[in-house]
């Protein structure tokens, strides 16, 4: 397989309308000392790579640029590893294709 | 808790929840949407089709009215490998009708329009309001809802939940389980602008007529997966989708599978200096007829993605939608219409009504194809395309070699591939889980 050029998600992202509810993030991260497999898996999993592994290995969301999509609900709020709401009412992503 | 009472709550402005808005609104039910996007379809996507059967049972006059894209004359299936594709293409002037079948739509803009039908039949639609609980009385009974607005709390004889896919309110309240990563798939896609002229030049169409590119094979990396490209008037919706569990299971990156495609050299002259201006992600419900749950209760239904009526094999999910959406309704104003209670006995009036459509006659009949898929991913994704791949270009490519020896090759190479047991085994199944 040939070699890929790296993607830059946060190109992607650039093009998008968010209204950012600064101070009241909609998904939170369970404080954790290791991450479990399916924290990991949001690392990869997310499409707008709001999930990032910081210095002490811990796995730590940024929501700005969520796309809403639910992915990381489906795969870790079973387990308790996040807490997944909507954003409050006129705030988070705002689409204007959809 | 605002005092004004309401015949009917309908949480969500998408396909099903407009559907459910407007046929209530029609027949003089007094009717509250509650909507968390800025303006209706600020959160929604899709790729997206619109089917005109279903659309002109609920706005007769849409075609004259509606933001749409692009007439469908034109279908592709394409099979692919790194550097093919083997397509079926089925192209026909009949298409070219004056009520055609199916449009390209842009989902945010076609969504805002729906929703003003809506408003015109008398419904009150109230936007940037996330609704964050159902209420219960003291029977357990729903009773209405809560929102993240000030004196948030809204009384209704039933909610109607048209949460879309991923909605929190019904697996919050118990009323179904959250979807699980082997029942949905994730897709992503963008939005690619084109002049107008170059897209009908790419494309082969003249005016407003339109073509879907639906495409499987290893752009998925063998996992359950479809890619698809939608000629809209002056842009180009392209994205991939793959099961969530496959994400998981792989370590895949949605934006990397996204990526390849677009790089893949029967996708990138199609999409050559376009300007991109968007990129949007959506969970898809994938499990079919075995995974859609309980669909009313005492003061509630449930209606569209959240009740996960999607038939993935024929990638109808907002016609399922919107005709649920719909039934649903009527199903209420028999109930209201009646003088009866909306408790999940008369409610079932719902589920009996939609078991006679075609939604759930669809859904039935393809009860085992997704299970087989998502089971075999690799089979169907990876093996088959690759083999059928190398099959054509033996069939095309000629070298001097005698054709029986070219046929016996490919007739080799697929048995050494899934083995003859393997191979009918699969026919087998397919074609009984197809039927």
């Amino acid at each position: 397989m040939n070699v890929e050029p790296p993607v830059r998600v946060e190109d992607k992202l650039y093009y998008n309308r968010y209204l950012v509810d600064i101070g009241h993030p909609h998904v939170k991260v369970r404080a954790h000392t290791t991450p479990s497999p399916q924290l990991l898996a949001l690392l990869k999993v997310c499409p707008a790579r709001c999930y990032e592994l910081n210095d002490d290995g811990q796995v730590e969301i940024t929501v700005d640029g969520c796309i809403e999509c639910g992915t990381c609900r489906v795969i870790a709020e079973p387990t308790g590893d996040i807490e997944w709401s909507h954003p409050r009412g006129g705030y988070g992503v705002l689409f204007k294709f959809g | 808790m605002i005092e004004e009472r309401f015949d009917a709550i309908v949480v969500g402005a998408g396909m099903a929840g407009n559907a459910a808005a407007l046929t209530m609104a029609k027949r003089g039910m007094k009717v509250l949407q509650l909507e968390r996007g800025e303006y209706p379809g600020s959160k929604n996507v899709q790729g997206a089709i619109l089917y005109a059967d279903m659309m002109e049972k609920l706005v007769p006059e849409f075609r004259e009215e509606a933001p749409l894209e692009r007439h469908l004359i034109e279908q592709r299936f394409w099979m692919m490998d790194d550097r093919s594709h083997v397509g079926m293409h089925y192209r026909s002037e009949d298409f070219n009708e004056e009520r055609p079948n199916r449009y390209t739509i842009i989902r945010a803009q076609f969504d805002k329009w729906f929703s003003s039908k809506v408003r015109e039949a008398g419904a009150t639609v109230l936007c940037e309001t996330t609704v964050t609980e159902l209420v219960r009385d003291e029977r357990e009974r729903i009773v209405g809802v809560r929102t993240d607005r000030r004196d948030g709390e809204i009384h209704a004889d039933v909610v109607v939940l048209a949460e879309g896919v991923n909605g929190l309110l019904g697996t919050r309240a118990g009323l179904r389980a959250r979807p699980r990563p082997d029942n949905v798939a994730l897709a992503v896609k963008e939005m690619h602008f084109l002049p107008r002229e170059t897209i009908e030049a790419r494309f082969n169409l003249k005016g407003d007529e339109g073509v879907v590119i639906e495409a499987a094979g290893t752009i998925s990396r063998g996992m359950t997966g479809m890619g698809f490209i939608y000629a809209n008037k002056e842009c180009i919706s392209l994205g991939i989708g793959c099961l969530v569990a496959d994400f998981q299971r792989t370590g895949q990156t949605p934006y990397g599978l996204l990526d390849q495609f677009k790089r893949h050299p029967s996708v990138a002259p199609l999409i050559a200096g376009s300007e991109v201006k968007e990129y949007s992600a959506h969970l898809i419900p994938e499990g079919g007829y075995k995974s859609i749950p309980q669909l009313y209760g005492e003061g509630w239904v449930v209606v569209g993605d959240a009740a996960q009526l999607n038939n993935a094999i024929h990638r109808e999910g907002s016609n399922l939608a919107m005709t649920s959406g719909r039934i649903a309704a009527e199903a209420i104003d028999l109930v209201k219409s009646r003088g009866e209670p909306m408790s999940a006995t008369n409610l079932a009036i719902y589920k009996k009504m939609l078991d006679d459509s075609f939604v759930i006659k669809d859904l039935k009949k393809y009860k085992d194809l997704p299970p087989l898929m998502h089971t075999h991913s690799q089979n169907f994704f990876l093996t088959y395309p690759q083999l059928i791949s190398k099959a054509m270009q033996n069939f095309v490519r000629v070298d001097g070699t005698p054709k029986a020896e070219k046929e016996k090759a490919t007739l080799k190479s697929f048995a050494k591939a899934r083995s003859w047991t393997g191979l009918f085994g699969d026919a087998y199944r397919f074609a009984r889980a197809w039927r």
